[in-house]
């Protein structure tokens, strides 16, 4: 864990246990948390007044426990375009997913399930990830994405192997880190790359791929 | 008011609370009322029976004789309004006006049940209600008064001289209260027994029936509004209970995989880590299977497609929705897609399936059909079954046509303004 920035942070979770977890989480990785709050309104108050490196909220707060985290984002994002979110769900809903992808575009947010925290280093990961202006989708959502799409258009005609490679670049890893991962060289990772972009048609590019992947999974 | 929905109810209900009940005063109402409404009946009945009677000879007294269907009209009106002193819940208003209705009379066959109830008023019933009246008045009114009475006049009562003060006390007491509850008892029960005999001749059989069913009706909503807010509730103490503290379990399970040093320690922090992911991934699907989050945030389409995700055998969706539907009906077709979704990976051996939900003159239509072996049956005990009743109460159908060889078609409609 050592060259990590040390990324100033704003927390809003309503449940209390989460929120220390998540204050325990991140500040023992040496990150500062700046504020940790439990409604939405406190989120855009303190947001506006600490401008920090990184939001992490829930989608579901009080008052209405509907999507206050979602739409805090979008305001955030609206308000402060160089913020990085990172929304953390119960749900491995695409809704949601494609709903964020929307409210904020040019990378710098993620999508992650909960449980995800307890893989602390996992998390850290993405969360510098996103800091960095990367796009992090949750791997199970991502799983679920490609399940749906694989017996028709044009994702059928993907390999396994393309279909892997495609997967860990919707959770916004580097050629590098995919290599790390297949335990393959980064030479092989950026062949696939290659042929992926080819058969969906898309332009390579470095940082916005993976919502293009995504907007693509979407439509 | 009184806990009672009716006087019949009240007397058979506990005596202690009939007795303080408005229900004795009522019926008192409903006997006195009876009295008056039964002498105009008889004087109206009269002029137009003699008057008719004697102009027979010209004629013109069949037209007069025409008119008492037309009263018994009037009479039937009135009696329906009070009876809503003992029966407040039995009388549907009738959409006609009583205008309407004399009009209507010209062409409609005569009632003769509301004839011959005024008849019956006419002659028997104000006369019964009026001796019976003064009878349970004037007895324990006599009794209860007699220490008052005995001090102006001699009182006797069926031939029973009271004498004193104190004898009178000792029968104001002992023989005036049991009357007056015996009393209360005799008038709401002949009042209860004359106001079905009311009923029975003038709210006809199918106008109570409709009654019943539009009662049966709203309750069977109220059941299924119920159910619904309480699967709501469960959702949301699960999810803001079990759901959290799992997942702070594996944040700080997490959190321990970084300060245990390697070995068999970490292997059990790591180990119980998997468990507790294990439990969390199994709460939400419970979680989901009882009322789905992304329903209630993103409506009917968004989650079909979750449905569509998740399941093993392909689905193609085409939900063509341009606004949210009312909760109800929402809820009910989600459940539709997700059971039938659900029989299709179980016994179909079907390669592929799809959905189909569009709006046709103010319904939502919903189909789901698989190419599939087919030979499913709605039974007892199936999911389908019982969304199927739950459909009903929304209006709303389903079918199910699964010819053997397939394909299967579950087809449900409902009124989208239902609810």
């Amino acid at each position: 864990m050592s060259g990590r920035r040390r990324l100033r942070v704003v927390i809003a979770e309503d449940a209390v246990l989460l929120r220390e977890g998540l204050v325990g989480i991140l500040e023992r990785a040496g990150h500062e948390v700046v504020a940790a709050v439990d409604d939405a309104d406190a989120l855009l108050a303190f947001v506006a007044h600490t401008t920090p490196d990184v939001v992490v909220t829930d989608i579901r707060m009080p008052p209405d426990h509907s999507d206050e985290g979602l739409r805090a984002a979008a305001a955030i994002r609206a308000a402060h375009p160089g913020i990085a979110i990172m929304v953390l769900s119960a749900y491995v809903a695409d809704a949601y997913v494609a709903e964020l992808l929307d409210s904020t575009p040019g990378g710098g947010v993620g999508y992650l399930l909960k449980d995800r925290v307890g893989h602390v280093r996992e998390f850290l990961d993405s969360l510098d990830r996103v800091a960095d202006g990367g796009t992090v989708v949750d791997p199970q959502v991502v799983r679920q994405l490609l399940q749906r799409r694989r017996t028709d258009g044009p994702l059928a005609a993907l390999t396994e192997r393309e279909h892997e490679v495609l997967a860990l670049m919707a959770e916004g890893r580097t050629n590098g880190s995919i290599a790390e991962v297949l335990v393959v060289s980064e030479a092989a990772v950026r062949k696939h790359v290659g042929n992926i972009f080819a058969k969906l048609h898309l332009e390579p590019g470095s940082d916005r791929r993976v919502s293009a992947v995504l907007a693509y999974l979407r439509g | 008011m009184s806990p009672y929905p009716d006087a019949w109810t009240a007397v058979r209900g506990k005596p202690w609370r009939f007795l303080f009940s408005v229900w004795p005063w009522r019926s008192l109402a409903y006997l006195a009322t009876t009295v008056p409404v039964g002498l105009a009946t008889l004087a109206v009945l009269f002029l137009v029976l003699g008057v008719g009677l004697l102009t027979l000879v010209v004629v013109v007294g069949l037209l007069v004789l025409a008119g008492v269907p037309r009263v018994a009209t009037v009479v039937a009106e009135v009696e329906r309004r009070r009876l809503g002193l003992v029966l407040p819940h039995a009388i549907q208003p009738r959409s006609s006006t009583l205008r309407e209705r004399l009009r209507a009379g010209r062409i409609l066959p005569v009632a003769w049940p509301e004839v011959g109830y005024a008849v019956l008023l006419a002659t028997i019933l104000w006369v019964l209600d009026g001796v019976v009246l003064s009878f349970v008045i004037t007895t324990p009114g006599v009794f209860l008064l007699a220490p008052w009475l005995v001090e102006i006049d001699q009182v006797a009562m069926f031939g029973w001289q009271i004498e004193g003060t104190r004898e009178a006390w000792l029968v104001a007491v002992g023989i005036g209260l049991p009357a007056l509850v015996v009393s209360a008892y005799a008038i709401t029960a002949l009042a209860a027994a004359q106001a079905a005999l009311t009923r029975l001749l003038l709210d006809p059989q199918p106008a109570r029936l409709a009654a019943a069913v539009a009662e049966l009706r709203r309750s069977r909503v109220g059941l299924v509004d119920a159910f619904e807010s309480e699967r709501r509730r469960i959702e949301r103490d699960l999810h803001d209970g079990v759901q959290q503290r799992l997942v702070a379990l594996t944040m700080t399970l997490g959190r321990a995989e970084l300060d245990v040093p390697e070995g068999p320690a970490l292997d059990l922090v790591r180990e119980a880590h998997q468990q507790a992911e294990g439990a969390l991934e199994e709460l939400r699907s419970t979680v989901r299977g009882i009322h789905p989050r992304v329903l209630t945030d993103h409506g009917l389409a968004a989650a079909v497609h979750e449905i569509a995700d998740r399941s093993p055998v392909p689905v193609h969706t085409e939900i063509a929705l341009s606004t949210r539907l009312p909760a109800p009906v929402e809820t009910a077709a989600y459940f539709v897609v997700s059971e039938a979704i659900t029989n299709v990976v179980r016994h179909s051996s079907a390669r592929s399936a799809q959905v189909h939900a569009w709006i046709n003159g103010g319904r939502l239509v919903l189909t789901v059909v698989d190419d599939g072996v087919g030979g499913a049956e709605v039974g007892n005990g199936t999911g389908l079954a019982g969304l199927a009743l739950r459909l009903e109460a929304l209006d709303g159908r389903l079918q199910v046509s699964s010819p053997v060889g397939g394909p299967t078609e579950v087809r449900m409609e409902c009124p989208v303004d239902a609810g």
